[in-house]
C-alpha cells in the first residue's frame, strides 16, 4: 500500500542529519567553496555520528540503513552544502561495488575497517577519454599467474587525494566492450599510483577531484570483485543504487534554494510590498515547489523499490534525471528571485547554481538518463 | 551512581502558536516536538559524568503527552540508559509536574543521586518545575548553572547573576541541578546511537497510577488566547522646518488624548 509517511527512525535520522547540516556544513560551506579546501574535519564528524557509510551492511559493522532511509540522510547534507555531501557521499558509491560483488573476505577485509577508523574511499571509472561511454575504458588488467597488473588513467576522481582504497574498473581485453570490464580494489599505497593536482571546478569545489594514472600497480588476486569480466554487470548494480542518492542530493540542494527563495521573497519589499504579494513571484515559487516534491517522490520510490527486490533501473534514471535538472532549473530560479542579489557571493544562492550543474552530469548525464529510459520502456 | 534527567518536550522554536478553537490550550495538531533546549544541556551533562565512570546510570524522566515522545528517544539515542515517560495532559501546571516527577522517581526504585534539569521550559517559561522538585524530594537545587565540576561526593558549580557576574556553590551530592546555556554543547544524537535506543527500556506510568488527581492541580487555566493586535504606528512627517511646529503641537495632543500617558 501506498505510504508516504517517515517512520520514527527515519524521522530520528533526519533530525540528526539536518541539524548536522544547518549547524556544521552550512556555515562553513561559503569558507570552503571560496577556498576549495577539502572539509576533513566536518567529514570526520560525519563519520562519527554514522552519516557516512551507510550501505556498509549490519553484519559487517555498519548501522544496516536501507536505500529510502540513505535518500532521507542525503537530501539533508546536501541542504548543509551540496559540495560537501558530494565528498560524504562518494564514500558510499566507492563501497557500493564491494557491498554488491565482494566475497565475505572482501567484505570483512575492506568495509569493516570503514566502520570503525574513519577513511576514504574513491570509485574510479572515468576515463580522459572515456566518461558516457564507460564500457570503452582502457585501463587494462592482466594476469600475471599470482598477481594481475593494472595499468591507465582515470579522470574526475572524487576524494583521489584522501582514499585508503580505490575500486577501479578495469578491462582484460578492451575490444570485448562491456563483457572485457572487471572491477578491483586498490590499496592506496601500492607501487605505481601516481595521483594529480585538485583540478579547479565550476562547482562542488571543496570536493577533492583529482586524475590518476596506474602504472605497473600490481593487485593481488584476492583483491578482483566477482571473476573477469563482471566489472559492467557490478558498475550498472551500483549506479542502480546510488542514483536514488545522488537524485536525493539535488532534492537537497534544490529545497535549500527554495527555502532561501521564500525567506527572501518575504523580506525583499518592491513597489511598496514583499515580492512575494507579487504573482509574478509567487509563479515561479509555485513551479520550484511542484519540481521539488515530485523530484522528492520519485527518488523515494527509486529507493524503495530497491528496499523491496524489486529492478529499479528505469525509476534509478527518471529519478536522477529528473532531480538534477529540477535542482539546475529550481537554483536558476533563486538567483532569479534574489535579483541582483542572488549573483553575489555574498548570498548563497549563486553556490547552489554552480553546484547544480555538476549533478546534470556526474554519475550519468542527464542525457545517457533518458537513453536508458527510454531504452528500458522500448524493451 | 544513579543520575536523573528531567526532560520536557516542548513546541519546535519555530513553531507559530496560536489557542485551540475552545480556549482549553494551545492547537498542537501541527506542532513539530523537540526536547526544551535548556534540557539538552542537563542530558549532556548527565552524560558527561557518565562517560567519567562506568557504573553511572542515566535514567530520564519525561511528564506529558503520549502521542509522541522525541525527546525521550532523543535522549535515549544521544546515550541515556533508560527513560520513563508519565502519560499526562500537556498543560499540567509545575505543582503536579514537579510531583509526577518525584512519585516517578520513587517508583523506579532507584535512589537519586543527583537529578539535572533545564533551567525552565521554553514554551510555558514557569521556572518552577525544578525548585519545586528539588523541595518536594528534600534535596538542594542550584539553578541557572553554566560551570558544572564534579569531585567525588562534592559539586563546584557556577552560576550565572545578574550583569554578567558568577556565583560559586559547593554543593554535595545528592542535590538537584538545574542547567543553563553555555554549560556544554549538547552532542547529536548519532545513527548507531538512534538505532541502539529502540532496545532501551522506556517505562510508562499513568498520573493515576501514582496516586495523582486533578485535585493535586494548584492552578487551572482559564483561557488561552493571542495578545490584542497592535493597531499601526502612527507617521509624522516634520521633515521640512516650517512643519516642526505643527507636527510636535499634534504629536503632544495625541500623546494626551488618545494614548493618554502624558
Amino acid at each position: 500500500m501506498i505510504n508516504f509517511q517517515l517512520n520514527d527512525d527515519q524521522l530520528a535520522v533526519k533530525e540528526t542529519a539536518l541539524k548536522f547540516a544547518i549547524n556544521e556544513m552550512r556555515p562553513a560551506a561559503a569558507h570552503h567553496d571560496q577556498t576549495a579546501e577539502f572539509p576533513k574535519n566536518i567529514i570526520h564528524k560525519a563519520w562519527e555520528l554514522g552519516l557516512i557509510n551507510t550501505c556498509i551492511p549490519a553484519e559487517y559493522g555498519g548501522v544496516g540503513f536501507g536505500h529510502v532511509d540513505g535518500t532521507v540522510i542525503t537530501e539533508c547534507l546536501a541542504y548543509g552544502c551540496l559540495g560537501m555531501n558530494t565528498s560524504i557521499m562518494s564514500n558510499d558509491l566507492a563501497l557500493l561495488p564491494i557491498v554488491i560483488a565482494g566475497n565475505h573476505e572482501q567484505k570483512e577485509k575492506f568495509l569493516r575497517p570503514f566502520t570503525e577508523k574513519f577513511q576514504i574511499a574513491s570509485f574510479c571509472l572515468t576515463e580522459p577519454a572515456n566518461g558516457s561511454d564507460a564500457a570503452g575504458i582502457k585501463t587494462s588488467i592482466k594476469d600475471m599467474g599470482d598477481h594481475f597488473l593494472l595499468n591507465g588513467n582515470k579522470m574526475w576522481i572524487t576524494n583521489a587525494g584522501f582514499a585508503e582504497i580505490f575500486v577501479v574498473y578495469c578491462t582484460f581485453d578492451s575490444k570485448q566492450k562491456h563483457k572485457g570490464l572487471c572491477a578491483v580494489i586498490v590499496e592506496h599505497d601500492r607501487d605505481g599510483i601516481e595521483i594529480g593536482k585538485p583540478e579547479k571546478k565550476m562547482g562542488h569545489r571543496c570536493s577533492d577531484t583529482r586524475a590518476m594514472t596506474f602504472k605497473n600497480v600490481k593487485v593481488p588476486k584476492e583483491n578482483l570483485l566477482g571473476k573477469l569480466g563482471d566489472g559492467w554487470k557490478i558498475a550498472m548494480k551500483t549506479l542502480d543504487h546510488s542514483r536514488p542518492l545522488i537524485g536525493s542530493s539535488a532534492v537537497g540542494g534544490a529545497q535549500a534554494a527554495l527555502d532561501h527563495s521564500l525567506r527572501y521573497a518575504k523580506e525583499r519589499i518592491q513597489f511598496d510590498v514583499p515580492i512575494a504579494n507579487h504573482q509574478a513571484i509567487q509563479m515561479i515559487i509555485a513551479d520550484m515547489t511542484m519540481k521539488v516534491e515530485a523530484s522528492r517522490l520519485l527518488v523515494q520510490k527509486a529507493a524503495w523499490l530497491l528496499d523491496n527486490g524489486q529492478k529499479n533501473t528505469q525509476y534509478a534514471s527518471m529519478a536522477k534525471a529528473m532531480a538534477s535538472d529540477t535542482c539546475m532549473e529550481v537554483a536558476t530560479n533563486a538567483v532569479q528571485i534574489f535579483g541582483g542579489y542572488g549573483y553575489s557571493v555574498e548570498y548563497p544562492v549563486e553556490k547552489i547554481m554552480r553546484d547544480a550543474k555538476l549533478i546534470q552530469i556526474y554519475e550519468g548525464t542527464s542525457q545517457i538518463q533518458r537513453i536508458v529510459i527510454a531504452r528500458e520502456g522500448l524493451s | 551512581m544513579n543520575i536523573f534527567v528531567c526532560i520536557k518536550q516542548v513546541p519546535d522554536t519555530e513553531t507559530k502558536v496560536v489557542p485551540n478553537k475552545d480556549g482549553s490550550f494551545i492547537e498542537t495538531s501541527s506542532i513539530k516536538w523537540i526536547m526544551n533546549p535548556y534540557d539538552e544541556f542537563a542530558v549532556e551533562q548527565a552524560l558527561l559524568v557518565k562517560g567519567t565512570n562506568a557504573n553511572i546510570n542515566v535514567t530520564v524522566a519525561r511528564v506529558g503527552s503520549v502521542q509522541s515522545s522525541e525527546a525521550l528517544r532523543t535522549a535515549l539515542a544521544m546515550g541515556a540508559d533508560d527513560a520513563i515517560l508519565v502519560e499526562a495532559a500537556d498543560n499540567l501546571d509545575s505543582y503536579t509536574t514537579a510531583k509526577a516527577l518525584k512519585l516517578a522517581i520513587e517508583k523506579s526504585g532507584k535512589k537519586p543521586d543527583l537529578i539535572l534539569t533545564g533551567k525552565q521550559a521554553i514554551d510555558s517559561d514557569c521556572l518552577q518545575v525544578p525548585q519545586l522538585l528539588a523541595q518536594m524530594m528534600g534535596l538542594p537545587s542550584v539553578s541557572v548553572v553554566v560551570g558544572f565540576e564534579l569531585n567525588g561526593e562534592n559539586l563546584v558549580l557556577k552560576r550565572e547573576i545578574e550583569g554578567g557576574a558568577l556565583e560559586i556553590y559547593n554543593v554535595g551530592l545528592p542535590c538537584l541541578v538545574a542547567c543553563g546555556k553555555g554549560l556544554n554543547t549538547p552532542r547529536y544524537a548519532s545513527l548507531p546511537g538512534i538505532m541502539k535506543a529502540k532496545k532501551k527500556p522506556l517505562t510508562q506510568h499513568t498520573l493515576a497510577a501514582l496516586g495523582i488527581s486533578d485535585a493535586d492541580r494548584k492552578v487551572k487555566y482559564s483561557e488561552f488566547k493571542l495578545p490584542p493586535e497592535k493597531p499601526a504606528g502612527k507617521k509624522f512627517d516634520a521633515s521640512e522646518e516650517q512643519n516642526i511646529g505643527k507636527v510636535v503641537k499634534e504629536v503632544v495632543t495625541l500623546l494626551r488624548n488618545e494614548a493618554k500617558v502624558i
